[in-house]
Formats: structure tokens, sequence, C-alpha cells
């Protein structure tokens, strides 16, 4: 059911994207997603497609793995190409009914779920390939010279990491308590929106204790271990970027110079 | 009427790299009435098993029937059988959620469609049966202790009036005497109501004492379907799959073979109290060794 999504899981395997510095993972996404967005033709996004497949295939996560992980977006690409599809006003194409579907309308539908698929299956890569612990590593020391302007870098770096640790458990306990309340007779899936709604309470009530009452355990195993915020923490295994870290910004920027220089190209 | 399980095959997160067999080609039969338990170690399918049996799961392949009624049948009805096989499930009490006891027991009764009244008859024998105290009944349910709020959830399965009831590690968490209370009740809940009952655990303790029947489960199989008696008799291989035989299967063995002579079979405390007296009265001397 709910396990099904793989959106900011981990996915244990051995791979050079696992083995890379988490900056690197985090820059390059960063820039990679700032780079679909400076496209003005379609040769600047077949050229992403080819990086993305790239990465994909070093990356040694089954594409079917990621293309899970996109049912979770599904509704939302729905919505912004039948609005982008109906709604943008230009040369008429097609006209059904009251609906029409202008040129300008196929080109920007298309353009944004491409960009929309392209953007998670990109960003997930990140997820899919660095552990929590690592990409809050990472964001630390990347954010770190944000600290001048009393950012609390590690903090937020802490923040980021135990959410994203939660999500799997999270929907672990979803998935639990739903078939204990399914036993129990309870119907999730038929009525109006309000039945439906109303069903919903005796899922939420104990996921936000439950959450609630993990928060509280994670909390207090941190203090008993003395944790109290980034001051003078240390780490047993700092980052230092290494060769195949080099090569792997060069192989950023080479992609970056290029796809944005033939997006941009005006045909 | 019965459940069969025919040939019943699982596997969790097919087409992945983690895919797991959790169970392999699982056939039983449980008669009406019997006291079934179910051990086996962590990951060895139990839990799955046990969530096929009212259909939140549904086989990869095989059948599975209740009262001779095969549950993959387009026009079964699951909500039917979710009302006669009542599932607890572990740590149940993490499933409460209405604002008092009372209420929270109702939720069972009323989803099946009944009314009000019947509804809230339902509730009050069902909180009666597991023993818990009137003046609780109108608490909030965050409020009570644990081994209260597990007596809650499953007075909240109770309610529904399942004919097969299956508790999964209904005593995990609990003090060793807040897991006698409830092991007792369940006994009792069983022999007056003639209850299907299948407890799921991982402590021989626990099941020894109480159940006619033990099925062990490894790996995804089973492994043994007997009676405890025998089914403790091969204590060497459960220890070879990290489960082990009762404390005082072992106690007697040893007394064996340092030459009391003792019945090595019995496996609740009571049993081996009874076999030692009755080996000590045949010494003259009356001493151990």
């Amino acid at each position: 059911m709910l396990r099904d999504i793989t959106l900011g899981q981990y996915y244990q395997t051995d791979s050079i994207l696992h083995r890379l510095d988490p900056r690197v993972k985090l820059a390059g996404t960063l820039l990679y997603i700032v780079s679909l967005f400076f496209f003005r033709n379609f040769i600047g996004y077949f050229i992403a497609a080819v990086f993305l497949a790239l990465v994909i295939k070093l990356s040694h996560v089954p594409f079917k793995f990621m293309v899970k992980g996109m049912k979770a977006i599904l509704f939302l690409l729905l919505i912004t190409v039948v609005f982008n599809l109906f709604l943008t006003p230009g040369e008429t194409l097609v006209s059904l009914w009251k609906f029409t579907i202008t040129k300008e309308g196929l080109r920007t539908a298309v353009t944004m779920a491409v960009r929309l698929v392209m953007l998670v299956i990109g960003s997930s890569i990140m997820t899919l390939t660095t552990t929590p612990n690592n990409l809050t590593d990472g964001m630390e020391k990347g954010m770190r010279p944000l600290r001048i302007f009393k950012v609390p870098v590690h903090e937020v770096a802490m923040m980021m990491s135990i959410a994203l640790r939660f999500i799997p458990i999270l929907l672990e306990e979803t998935d639990k308590i739903m078939k204990a309340q399914i036993a129990r007779g309870a119907d999730f899936e038929s009525g109006n929106l309000v039945k439906r709604a109303k069903a919903l309470v005796p899922l939420l009530v104990p996921l936000f204790i439950s959450a609630f009452r993990r928060a509280n355990d994670l909390a207090m195993a941190m203090e008993a271990r003395c944790y109290r915020g980034g001051e003078g923490r240390t780490k047993m295994k700092p980052l230092a970027y290494q060769k195949r870290d080099r090569a792997a910004y060069l192989c950023i920027f080479v992609y970056l110079a290029v796809s944005i220089g033939a997006g941009r190209l005006m045909i | 009427m019965s459940i069969i399980l025919d040939h019943v095959n699982y596997i969790y997160g097919e087409d992945t790299p983690f895919a797991i067999k959790a169970l392999d080609d699982i056939c039983l039969t449980i008669p009406d009435g019997q006291f079934v338990g179910i051990i086996g170690h962590t990951g060895s399918g139990k839990s799955t098993l046990m969530q096929h049996l009212n259909g939140l799961v549904k086989a990869g392949s095989g059948r599975i029937f209740f009262n001779g009624e095969d549950i993959y049948e387009k026009d079964f009805d699951m909500k039917k059988l979710r009302s006669k096989v009542g599932l607890v499930f572990q740590y149940p009490e993490h499933q409460l959620f209405e604002i008092d006891v009372f209420s929270d027991v109702c939720f069972g009764p009323k989803n099946l469609g009944l009314e009000k009244r019947e509804a809230e008859l339902r509730a009050y024998d069902a909180l009666r049966k597991v023993g818990l105290p009137d003046e609780l009944f109108y608490q909030s349910p965050f409020e009570l202790s644990g081994g209260q709020k597990r007596r809650v959830a499953i007075a909240g399965v109770l309610a529904m009036k399942p004919e097969v009831l299956i508790l999964d590690e209904p005593t995990a968490g609990l003090d060793p005497k807040g897991r006698d209370e409830i092991l007792h009740q369940i006994k009792e809940l069983q022999q007056s109501s003639g209850m299907t009952i299948l407890l799921v655990s991982h402590s021989m303790e626990d099941v020894a004492e109480y159940v006619d029947r033990i099925i062990v489960m490894n790996k995804g199989r089973v492994m043994y379907d007997d009676i405890p008696k025998r089914v403790f008799g091969h204590y060497k291989e459960l220890e070879e799959v990290g489960l082990a035989a009762p404390q005082v299967t072992y106690i007697l063995r040893e007394l064996k073979r340092r030459g009391l002579p003792v019945d090595g079979n019995a496996t609740t405390i009571e049993e081996a109290a009874d076999t030692i007296a009755e080996a000590l009265k045949r010494r003259p001397s009356g001493k151990l060794f």
C-alpha cells in the first residue's frame, strides 16, 4: 500500500554515486534543477534527459524503483497539465465544447510536465544515493558560510535529516494503523467527501500521538547522549573532497554549460 | 466450519531488490474452537500469515477458505469476513483514538452497522470480558496504564463478536503479572465462548501453558504443527532456528540426565512440579541425587 512510495528514501547499494561527497550531490542537484528552468527549446531538455539517464545508470538504482516514487506526484502532475493545457490563451488548436487547447497551452503543458518529472527524478536520485546522515553532513558543511548571517546551520541540517529519516517510519506506521482500523471495520475508501474525511480521524489521531511520542523519545535519547546543538561538535569522519568529487564537479559544470548553451539557442 | 489455507504464498516487495518470501507454500487447517499458538522468530512470517486470515493482505498465490467459502472469490464479502475474524495487532493500544474508552470500543460494532444500543451493549460486554474496572469506562484511553490500554484495544475487537480471534503478540511489553492476566482471560474466553483463538508469540512460556496446538514458523514455512509436548520434543531443532523450549523442559532434561526419573516431556510448571514430586516419592531417601 503506502510502502510503495519511495520518494525521499535511501536505496542501499554500492555505486560511484553512493560514494560521492554529499556536497557534490547537493550542489549537482541544485544546479541540475536550475538548469531545467533555463531551457527555451527542446534540445536543452533532451541533453538534460541524457544526463539524467547516465546518472541513473551510474547510481545502480533500478529505474522501476524511481518510477514508483512518481506515484506520489501524479496528482500534482495531472493538475498542472490540465490547467496549462486548457487555460493558456493563444492560437487555437482544437476546440471542444467550452474548452480550447491552444498551441501555447500545449507547449507549456508539455514543458511543465517534463520539467516536473525530471525535477522529481533528479532530486530523488540524491536522496536515493545518500544516507540521511551523509546528507545532513553535506548540508551543514555546504551551508557553513551562512553562519556569518546568524543562520543556525547545524540546527536546520539536523531538522532536515530527522524529517527525512521519519518519512519511511511514519509511512509504515500509517500502514499499520490503517490495517488495524480496517480490521475493526473502518472503511477508508467509500462514501462522499465528508464521510471520507471523517473516516480519517481514527487514522490521524493515533498517527499524531505516535509521532509526538517518537519525537519525545528521540529528543530524550539525544539528550541522554549529551546532544546540545552544533557548538563544539566534532565529526568522526569529516568530509573531504576526493579525486572523484572533483571529477564529478567538472562533469556537472560541463553539463551545465552545454545544456544551457544549447537550450537557450533560438530556433 | 473452519479456516483452510491451501498452498498460500506471499512475497514482500515483489520486483524490488528487497523481495522477501514471507510465506512459502502454507497449507493449514484450523478447526473451530481450537486454541492455536503460532510461534516463530522475528521475520518468520507469522504476522504476515495472520494478516492473510482476515484479508488484509492478499496472497500472491494459493487460496484461503473461511467456513467453506473462498475469500478471494469476487463476490465474497470482505467486510463480513473481518467481522468474523477479529485481528488484534501487535501493540494494539496504538490504534486507540476516541475521547473515552467506551466510545473507542464502540467503534468496531458501529462499523458493522449495528444500532447504537446494540453496539453499546456489546462494548460493555467486551469491556467486562477483558476485566477492565467499570470506573475506567469513561476515562480517556490515553490516561490508562499500558496493560489497561491493551485490554481496551482487545475489547475493541471482541466487541465485534468474532468467531475467530487472532492476537499478534498480545503480551509484548507487559510485565509478568499483566502477561499472565491477559493470557488467562484469553483462555477463559475460549473455554466459555468456544471461540477459535490464534495466539502469535515468540515466547514458548506464553503458549505452552494455554494452547492445544502449536504451529512453528520458520523462514515463511511451517516447521512443526503438533501438540505442544511433541513440538517441544524437538527442542534441539527449535534452538537451531533461534527458538527454545520452555525453561522447565531444560530443567527436567538435566534432572533426568543426572539420574532422577522424571518425565522429560513436561512443558508447564505445574506438570514439572508433579513429575518431580512423583520421582522424589519413588526415591526411598527422598533426596534429589
